[in-house]
């Protein structure tokens, strides 16, 4: 395996915008691995990925059961799209994945958002989305240190060695 | 393979300066390898230290969230103990291997 040598990364700037289990957790474990290297991260969430910093729906998150050609049943099977739309299949799903992830000791998203913010990482939501979805900042988890808009999440993203992500 | 001189200890390290026997671990080494991360050790540490070496030895997965969980430290002080990559730098001082999870 090579690395990056003497010009590592130093900042990562991930942009998440859908709030399904596994769009939200992409951008925690890339948020949250980044801060234990020592490398400085900013999370953006905007549009649906707002759902994972609104507190009425951040520990209610799905997996989509319509939609999802990867989704299989356990053993491999096929997962029949008609199945997915039946009342209650998605929430059965969803509630499956969580209960793997917490096996692996993935945390909850509150959970996974103290631990990125008590190592320095920082979270911040899309004002336009927000004005769009009519959030306001008290909707929003403590977690959130600030509404931004784009202009203002370039500024943050300068520097060298940084990336922007968007997942 | 690679050795260091640590507190007179000769130990086996690999290429990255990890331990690669934890056994030839003692408390002596770990301040030693602590200084050259630029820590000083306390109680705090040698506490963390123990338990991620405990951790090790039952062969159980090292994240963040099992120091959250150890009763220890929250992850905060973690990171105030161990600043920078608090994990790998940890887990280099307690003489057990490079930590593969990702969270």
């Amino acid at each position: 395996m090579t690395n990056s040598g003497d010009s590592p990364l130093k900042k990562v700037c991930i942009i998440c915008a859908k709030g399904t289990i596994e769009d939200v957790y992409a951008a925690l474990v890339m948020t949250n691995g980044a801060v234990m290297e020592g490398i400085e991260a900013k999370l953006f969430f905007t549009f649906f990925g707002l759902d994972a910093i609104t507190k009425s729906q951040m520990k209610s998150l799905k997996t989509a059961t319509v939609g999802n050609p990867a989704l299989r049943m356990p053993g491999n099977l096929p997962f029949p799209t008609l199945l997915g739309a039946l009342p209650g299949v998605e929430a059965g799903v969803s509630a499956m994945m969580k209960r793997e992830m917490d096996k692996l000791d993935i945390p909850p998203v509150d959970e996974f958002m103290d631990m990125i913010t008590a190592g320095g990482g920082e979270i911040y939501a899309c004002k336009l989305a927000m004005d769009m979805f009519k959030l306001k900042k008290e909707d929003l988890c403590d977690h959130v240190k600030g509404v931004l808009t784009i202009g203002e999440f370039y500024e943050m993203a300068g520097g060298s060695n940084t990336q922007i992500i968007f997942t | 393979m690679a050795q260091k001189n640590y507190a007179g200890h000769t130990i086996d390290v690999n290429d990255e300066g990890y331990f690669t026997d934890s056994t030839q671990w003692n408390r002596e080494v770990a301040a030693a390898v602590a200084k050259d991360e630029g820590i000083e050790l306390t109680d705090k540490h040698l506490a963390i230290l123990e338990f991620l070496r405990s951790r090790h030895s039952s062969g159980d997965a090292l994240s963040i969230r099992s120091i959250n969980k150890s009763g220890i430290v929250d992850v905060k002080e973690f990171y105030a103990l161990f600043p920078g990559a608090p994990l790998k730098k940890a887990t280099k001082i307690a003489g057990i291997p490079k930590p593969s999870s990702c969270i």
